[in-house]
């Protein structure tokens, strides 16, 4: 998955790709069916748009029933099962598990802001590829000087 | 406004904290017959949020009144019924009725309570109710980056479940919480003294209760339902073999004798564990057991007030 993620990583042309895409509606809402197709499959992915898989061991934190973006609640089951749905797996567990294994811990440490419900629905890629996605998470975690929260798609204030 | 509960924790006095519930109905001095024996016991009290999702009295409204019996409040605020609109206000609400101490939550699913067909909310997370809070105090600043003109002063806290997987991630959380704003943290019931000494181990390491004053979470189990309902219905509360065989051996009308002593003795060994602040006491409606409690515990009436 990270050598996946290579290769779909921002660059200009991909960047000019999607400001093009987006000009079409037809063809990016095509882009985001066929995004929408890959993702639900590997991950159960819920198109909200800003996508946290990177960050996260690809464990998709949407499908935790309180959506939650920054790690696991605290009712997670002694075997790892999710409190609202005791059958699952809890997401958060499966991301720690793979972060682990791909020697990624560090990316778990992260604080993701709150999502943009106005993207809710959006391709991530081309909202990625655009740099929107740019203030989501922290670069580390924070710490050392704790950064300040700023407003959606804004820089924060440094 | 001064909080009470922090000029505790910073003196490095030994804090206690209890939990009330707010009642099921409007009954105004329901809080203030909950709270009158704590006075004196307790450097503040929490007061739930709509504890696993049931509805009560708001959490803004009962820590209002438990100021007024005179008894400090730790606001509870969840992220389950509120989006980031609501719960920016309700936090300048509560500054603005005098509310010094805010505990910040995800919250119980709806699923859990008595309104299962209710939407769950969760806009934000309690990480990221804590850095916005943070940013208010601080910043002066709403989420949205409008300013504020009278901002607000909290001691802001959180909670942690050292007991729950992945437990090797459960510092590390605390870290996150503490980098977002969480200046005081309150766990999950600590029966297992070892497990939570290897988390305590894990914090120090990280150098987290330097940063964060830690307080153990315990309650006395009365019974043995009540010993069912913690291991079998509360999502996250881990009970070792040998504490529950501890109750089921005495006859059915000791239980209670015996709860209560488990509760002092493990508030006594969590004492004498480096970076323990205090301990917060979940009585779950037997409030008034919580000055004998710590009596047997060996903390004198005052030892652990405020101020």
């Amino acid at each position: 998955m990270y050598r996946a993620h290579r290769l779909l990583a921002q660059n200009a042309g991909y960047q000019r790709l999607a400001a093009r895409l987006e000009r079409w509606p037809a063809l990016s809402r095509l882009f985001t069916a066929a995004e929408r197709g890959v993702k639900q499959e590997l991950f159960g992915c819920r198109m909200c748009g800003q996508c946290a898989l990177p960050v996260t061991g690809y464990a998709c934190p949407m499908t935790c029933p309180k959506q939650l973006r920054n790690g696991p609640c605290g009712g997670v089951g002694a075997d790892g099962s999710c409190e609202v749905y005791p059958a699952e797996r809890c997401v958060w567990v499966l991301a720690y598990e793979r972060a682990q294994q791909a020697g990624r811990s560090a990316d778990l440490l992260r604080l993701h802001r709150p999502i943009d419900h106005r993207r809710v629905g959006q391709s991530s890629w081309l909202n990625y590829w655009q740099g929107r996605d740019d203030q989501l998470w922290t670069a580390g975690d924070d710490l050392a000087s704790p950064a300040l929260i700023g407003p959606a798609g804004h820089s924060a204030p440094s | 406004m001064t909080s009470g509960f922090q000029s505790s924790l910073e003196s490095g006095t030994f804090t206690v904290t209890a939990e009330i519930a707010p009642p099921r109905g409007a009954d105004p001095d329901a809080i203030g017959r909950k709270v009158a024996p704590l006075r004196g016991w307790v450097a503040a009290v929490n007061v739930t949020d709509n504890q696993s999702a049931v509805v009560r009295m708001s959490s803004l409204a009962a820590s209002r009144l438990a100021l007024a019996a005179g008894v400090e409040p730790i606001m509870q605020v969840t992220c389950r019924d509120r989006n980031r609109i609501a719960l920016q206000s309700d936090l300048l609400g509560a500054c603005g009725l005098g509310i010094p101490n805010i505990l910040m939550m995800t919250g119980d699913h709806p699923r859990f309570g008595d309104h299962a067909d209710a939407m769950p909310v969760f806009d934000l997370d309690s990480i990221q109710l804590l850095w916005v809070a943070r940013t208010m105090r601080d910043e002066h600043r709403l989420l949205s980056g409008r300013n504020l003109a009278w901002p607000p002063s909290w001691f802001l806290g959180a909670v942690e479940n050292p007991f729950a997987p992945p437990t090797e991630f459960r510092a590390a959380r605390l870290g996150k919480k503490i980098a977002a704003g969480a200046q005081f943290v309150q766990t999950q019931y600590v029966f297992d003294v070892t497990a939570f000494e290897r988390w305590m181990t894990q914090v120090r390491d990280l150098g987290l209760d330097g940063r964060c004053h830690v307080l153990a979470g315990v309650g006395p189990i009365m019974s043995a339902r009540a010993l069912g309902h913690l291991q079998h219905e509360v999502p996250g509360v881990h009970i070792p073999r040998e504490v529950a065989r501890r109750l089921l051996a005495v006859p059915a009308s000791r239980v209670a004798d015996e709860g209560i002593k488990v509760c002092a003795e493990t508030i006594s060994q969590l004492r004498h564990i480096t970076g323990v602040a205090g301990v917060h006491i979940m009585a779950a409606g037997n409030e008034q057991l919580i000055p004998d409690i710590l009596r047997l515990a060996g903390l004198d009436r005052g030892a652990c007030r405020a101020g």
